[in-house]
This record gives structure tokens, sequence and C-alpha cells, in this order.
């Protein structure tokens, strides 16, 4: 009889609401939900070493890291061998959970406050936020690329910074690295792996 | 007559530069990044890391002592700066045809200087002037449509374009009325070393705003000269294009031809 009743209770719901949009979540409420993970992590008392390792499992679930990661590469990526991108894809893996958490774990309970939202199409919102001002520094405006081409599974592309992109940053810097090696992009493999070592 | 004919004459060679340094990629529109070229990439990376020797001895020691002056003289010093750079500011919303904006300006400046004591107090925000927006003539070249000609790197100023380091020269030809009545004002209270201290003080200011985080982009950066290079020209681009900040990146057509390989 409890089981009748509680089946009816999910056809009653379901039939008022799309399936997907229970399961989804609104852009800025997944950059809020990231925001205050990273916070509740950075002023922990977890050491340092163990800040890094929490913040690095935030950005491994919540990033789309392969696709950034060709994205860096530019034009560059259209002429890669299956083997090359297989190579790549774990060097700039490693390279960018080093930075991003390093980059993070400077910060010391940081408020971040996301403020507004617009969407540019189907596949992309862009969040905007602000990391309150401090003694050291004035306030910070960032805005969150977020890919929202699957509704259950948002992901984020690119942090914007007082409307500097990271990763067109990151790939203006991959690129410079592969064009001062006569285009060989194994010295960007090479300088990659020098620097997650 | 005579600086009209200067302007003239620079306004002419940066024209010429754009066309002769960038195969015209380098207009700037929203929807498509602009292409800046490095022609001097061996000479700019030297002068790069001649900056960063003296940044290294000189311009970070003075910029961390900076910071440890209290939070209120910081404060005062930094809106102080603001406020004189209004005086470069106004002349260019004028220039780019923003006389709504060159108004409002003109307005924060008065206000500043007379009721908040030559600027130290910002009142004009707290009376809900809207957010003040630096200009130069640089960004002015920029909104004509003159191109960017070629990224270099200027010792001790830093990353700049030929266009920028044109608008930098306008500045003292006449264009900025406080290096005018420094210089050539035969007042008792402005003097060129007082300009040039002002000047000073301004980068030490922007250094110790910086501290962190061009530190936390140079220890995570594998070629911080490319870094900083992306960063100043997609701020540049932003600011001459007088969009919100995000416009630019919101359109970059990259993601969409991943999206369809």
């Amino acid at each position: 009889m409890r089981i009748k009743k509680i089946l009816i209770l999910f056809i009653f719901i379901f039939s008022f609401s799309n399936f997907n949009e229970v399961l989804s979540i609104e852009p800025d409420v997944f950059v809020q939900s990231i925001v205050n993970r990273a916070s509740k992590i950075l002023s922990s008392n977890l050491n340092k070493e163990n800040k890094i390792k929490e913040l690095k499992n935030i950005a491994d679930e919540t990033v789309d890291i392969e696709i950034l990661g060709l994205y860096t590469l530019g034009s560059y990526r259209k002429n890669l061998s299956d083997d090359q991108k297989k190579i790549y894809t774990v060097l700039f893996r490693e390279y960018f959970l080093k930075t991003f958490a390093s980059r993070l774990a400077e910060y010391s309970n940081p408020e971040i406050e996301v403020t507004s939202k617009k969407k540019i199409n189907e596949k992309y919102t862009i969040v905007s936020s602000s990391l309150a001002k401090t003694e050291k520094r004035p306030e910070v405006k960032i805005d969150w690329r977020v890919y929202t081409k699957n509704p259950e599974n948002l992901l984020i592309r690119d942090l914007i910074i007082e409307g500097l992109s990271l990763a067109r940053t990151q790939k203006e810097e991959f690129l410079s690295i592969i064009q001062n090696n006569d285009d060989d992009i194994n010295a960007l493999f090479e300088t990659l792996r020098e620097f997650i070592k | 007559m005579k600086k009209f004919i200067i302007i003239s004459l620079i306004t002419a060679i940066l024209a010429f530069s754009a066309n002769a340094g960038t195969d015209g990629e380098n207009s700037l529109s929203k929807k498509k990044p602009a292409n800046i070229k490095d022609c001097f990439e061996g000479l700019n990376r030297a002068t790069f890391s001649l900056n960063q020797g003296l940044d290294k001895v000189i311009f970070k020691p003075v910029a961390k002592g900076y910071r440890k002056l209290p939070s209120t003289v910081r404060t005062g010093t930094s809106n102080a700066l603001l406020n004189i750079s209004s005086l470069i500011t106004i002349p260019n919303n004028v220039l780019q045809g923003e006389f709504k904006k060159a108004g409002i300006n003109t307005g924060r400046f008065v206000v500043n200087t007379t009721v908040g004591i030559l600027g130290i107090f910002d009142v004009a925000t707290k009376m809900n002037f809207p957010e003040y927006v630096k200009e130069d003539y640089g960004q002015t070249f920029g909104a004509w449509g003159i191109g960017a000609g070629c990224y270099v790197v200027l010792p001790v100023l830093g990353p700049s374009t030929i266009r920028d380091t044109f608008g930098s020269f306008v500045n003292v030809i006449g264009g900025d009325p406080y290096y005018n009545a420094s210089t050539h004002g035969n007042n008792e209270y402005l003097s060129d070393s007082l300009f040039m201290k002002t000047k000073v003080l301004s980068g030490v200011d922007f250094r110790a705003k910086n501290l962190e985080s061009i530190d936390n982009l140079e220890k995570n950066s594998m070629d911080f000269y490319a870094s900083v290079r992306s960063l100043y020209l997609q701020d540049r681009q932003q600011k001459i294009s007088n969009s919100s900040p995000t416009i630019e990146i919101m359109y970059e057509g990259d993601w969409e031809e991943i999206e369809n390989e």
C-alpha cells in the first residue's frame, strides 16, 4: 500500500515536470556551490598539501579539462596524431590540476558572491561573481564560462578575471612555446613534463 | 597649429605602421579577438628580462614597503592618483565622442578635487556618480580604428604597442594638463619633479595592488613573457572596445570550432 502511494506521488511529480529539469541545476547555483566548497576548504585547518589535494578534486569534478586542453592548443590540435593526443591529454590534466590548485591555495577564506548570469546560447552561460575586497587587494570580478549543453552535467570551461580569460592566456602561452621551437609540439610536451615534475 | 600638425603626423605614421606590421589582422571586433604581432620578440624578451631584474631589485621591495603603510593612507593615495588621471581621461572621452561621460568625469574631478581635498577622498562615488573608467590616447587611437601595430616592451614602463607608445607620447606634447601645468605652468605648487614623483607613485601603487597576482602568475607560467603579453593585449582590447569585460570573451570563435570538430 505504502509503495503504491510513493509510486503515485512520483508519477504525479513527473507528470508536471520534465525529468531533465529535476536533475539539472542552474549555472549560477552550480558556480555558487563550487565556490562554497572551495571556500570551505581554503578556510579550513587543513595543511597546504591537503588543501591542494581537495581543491584538485573539485577541479577534476567541475572543470572540462579535456576540452580546455584541446582549446589551449589552438589550431595545432588539428594536426595531432591519436598517440600525441593521448600523451597531451594526460600531461595537460596534470599541469592544469597543479597550477589551478596552486593558484587557489594562495587565497585564505575568499568571499565570492555570484551576482548574475547571462545565457550566450544553448551551450554556454556566463556566470558573474565578485571576490570581495580585502586589505591587500581591491574587489575582483570573476566570470565563469559554464558549458550547459548537458544540463545534468554542467562544466566550467573558462575563468575570466577582470575581463582577462585564463583559457586564452594559457592558449597564447602554449602557442608561444610551440612557435619558438619551430612549430614542434613535442617541445610543449617536454616543457609540460619539466613543469609538472 | 604646431601641435595639430604633430598629432596629424603621428596619426598618419600610426596608420602606416599598423598596415606594415600586421597583415591587417589587428582590427578589433566584438566577435574576433585581435591578432597583434610580436615583431621584435627577441628584443622584447631581452627588455622584459631587464624589467624583471629592475622589478626584483627596486619595484617589488618598494611596493612591499608601501603595502606596510596604513590602508587609509594607501586608499587616499590611490584616490588622489586616480583623480589626477581624469585629466587625461576627460579629453579622451571628448575625442571618442563620449560627451556625457566627459561631463560626468569633469563633475567627478571637480567634486573630488574640492570637497574630496585634492582627490584624497572619493566623495563623488559616495554621491553615486557612475563608476570611473580610465581612458588614454592609445585607447582613443584604437577607438578611431587605428591598428595597434606591433607589440613592444618598453624599458621600465613595460608592455605596450606602437600605437599605445605614441598615445603616451601625446601626453607630453600637450595632451596631459597635469604635465603641462607641472612643466610649463609658472606656479609655485607644481614642478617637473612632482610630476615624476606622481608617475613613480602610480607605478608603486599598481605594483602593490598586484603583488600576489603577479607572483602567482610568474610561479604558474611556463613562459611568463607570453602570459604577460597575452594579458596586456586582452586588457587593451577590452578597454578600446569599451565593452563589458566579458563581451569579447563570450563570442570567442574557437570554442564553437571545438564543438563542431
